[in-house]
């Protein structure tokens, strides 16, 4: 079975009609790359996994998407423990104002973490897992703000799994980032795979080919294909793909 | 968008078109040698050898050039990967060619073209093979390239035939041993020729589905 599956989902901002009929199978433990131009509904895809699309004013919700079988719009969900499974990193390091321990602690303790150990237990295994601990373990109480971009980036990643979720959606989350970082970032997301199932949004095409086992191109709101990301990149079967992974537009 | 890309894939084909003409005419040259025991000409295709050997090297060059600056993906990719593969078929056929051209000059007027019967067939089906395979990739024809794969079982039963020639050429006398010997690796020589011809074709379907074949 699928971690997420997404059947005729359909999504419009007031009038416009952003997502067409979608359908998509996402494969747990799997890296699945979102492809496409700027505006062909890539993110917009992306913040329904996990009801961030509930802050939008004017947003029209129709078709089902389901996590580990469950309706994630159904009655009883409630969005925050939603988000608790399917965590968020963005496009910018948004690291809190605060220390680097406070921000990997903050998840934890909204949802009721209050043990100095425990806390200190659960900072320690997210730095690890994200790849950071080693750099900042004596930065631990500085603000999180004089980080360098690549390691705040490293943060929020820390961040998110700090509060144990199943899949992390990633919205671009290197295209503000120098080579060395996006590299350390990639690395950590193939380690990562294992436990966690993992989607991104990417502009760089040579990320999505480098890294995700899945990818999906998205054009006007349409998924225009979906394969194992070899075959996309090899041979793709809709001229689309092929005209937007060669540069022919976009 | 993409006209640098653009203008070095059509750079890059044009080569390979210049590279198939080459081979072609040497393989053309050397079946002429062979048969009316041309020195001069057997030289000429020995020499010429060289450019063809130049060329694979200038493909090579533009290959490597279009990976690194284009990155290439999806048909471009392809046809980079099988231009990179199809050069060193086009360069082996060239050398075989060559090979026979050099060997030819050891018959010593023999007319060695009379002795073993089925030698000239085989440089006959050989050429028409390398010219249909040379044709179906520049022009993406697989139907075509698939006449010349099958072209192939006729080349392999050719190279049986001439081995039971040579055998009982053999089994007359002892004198024609040296000159039995260059006919039976000439044999091989086109033999090869015809599954270098068989890769490019599986290059080819390679180029136009996605699907990679075993190539020998």
């Amino acid at each position: 079975m699928s971690k997420i599956s997404v059947q005729h989902l359909n999504l419009w901002y007031g009038e416009k009609h952003a997502l067409k009929d979608t359908n998509l199978e996402i494969e747990e433990n799997k890296i699945t790359a979102f492809i496409g131009p700027s505006g062909c509904g890539k993110s917009t895809f992306l913040k329904t996994l996990n009801r961030m699309q509930d802050y939008v004013k004017g947003v029209r919700i129709e078709g089902l998407v389901s996590l580990d079988g469950e309706d994630i719009f159904g009655k009883g969900v409630d969005p925050t423990l939603l988000r608790k499974k399917v965590g968020m990193v963005f496009q910018q390091p948004n690291p809190f104002p605060m220390s680097v321990y406070d921000n990997v602690a903050y998840g934890p303790r909204i949802h009721g973490i209050k043990n100095k150990k425990k806390l200190d237990e659960i900072v320690e295994k997210s730095l690890k897992s994200a790849a950071l601990y080693d750099e900042i373990k004596d930065r631990l109480h500085s603000s999180a703000l004089g980080l360098s971009g690549g390691q705040q980036q490293r943060l929020c990643i820390a961040r998110t799994l700090a509060v144990e979720p199943e899949v992390i959606l990633l919205d671009e989350p290197t295209s503000a980032l120098d080579p060395i970082s996006t590299s350390k970032i990639e690395d950590l997301l193939m380690e990562l795979k294992d436990k966690y199932t993992i989607v991104i949004v990417t502009h760089n095409m040579q990320q999505a080919s480098r890294i995700a086992d899945k990818t999906a191109f998205f054009l006007h709101g349409e998924i225009i294909e979906y394969g194992d990301t070899e075959k996309i990149f090899s041979f793709p079967e809709d001229k689309r793909t092929e005209d937007y992974i060669t540069g022919r537009f976009g | 968008m993409r006209e640098q890309y653009n203008e070095d894939l059509k750079k890059l084909n044009d080569m390979l078109v210049e590279m198939g003409n080459l081979v072609e005419i040497s393989l053309e040259k050397s079946k002429k040698a062979f048969k009316e025991q041309d020195k001069t000409l057997a030289e000429d295709i020995v020499r010429g050898d060289q450019s063809i050997n130049n060329l694979e090297h200038d493909i090579e060059a533009l290959c490597f050039k279009l990976m690194l600056r284009q990155q290439p993906v999806a048909t471009d990719l392809r046809v980079i990967a099988t231009a990179l593969k199809v050069v060193t078929d086009l360069e082996r056929i060239g050398d075989q060619a060559a090979d026979i051209s050099e060997m030819s000059l050891s018959f010593n007027g023999k007319y060695p073209y009379k002795t073993v019967e089925h030698i000239p067939t085989m440089m006959k089906v050989c050429r028409e093979m390398v010219h249909e395979a040379i044709r179906a990739y520049v022009t993406k024809d697989l139907e075509r390239g698939k006449r010349a794969d099958a072209m192939d079982d006729q080349v392999d039963v050719l190279f049986s035939e001439v081995k039971a020639e040579i055998v009982e050429i053999l089994k007359e006398g002892k004198e024609n041993i040296d000159d039995c010997l260059n006919y039976l690796i000439i044999a091989k020589y086109l033999e090869r020729i015809g599954d270098h011809a068989t890769n490019i074709y599986e290059w080819l379907e390679f180029l136009m589905t996605g699907e990679l074949e075993n190539t020998q």
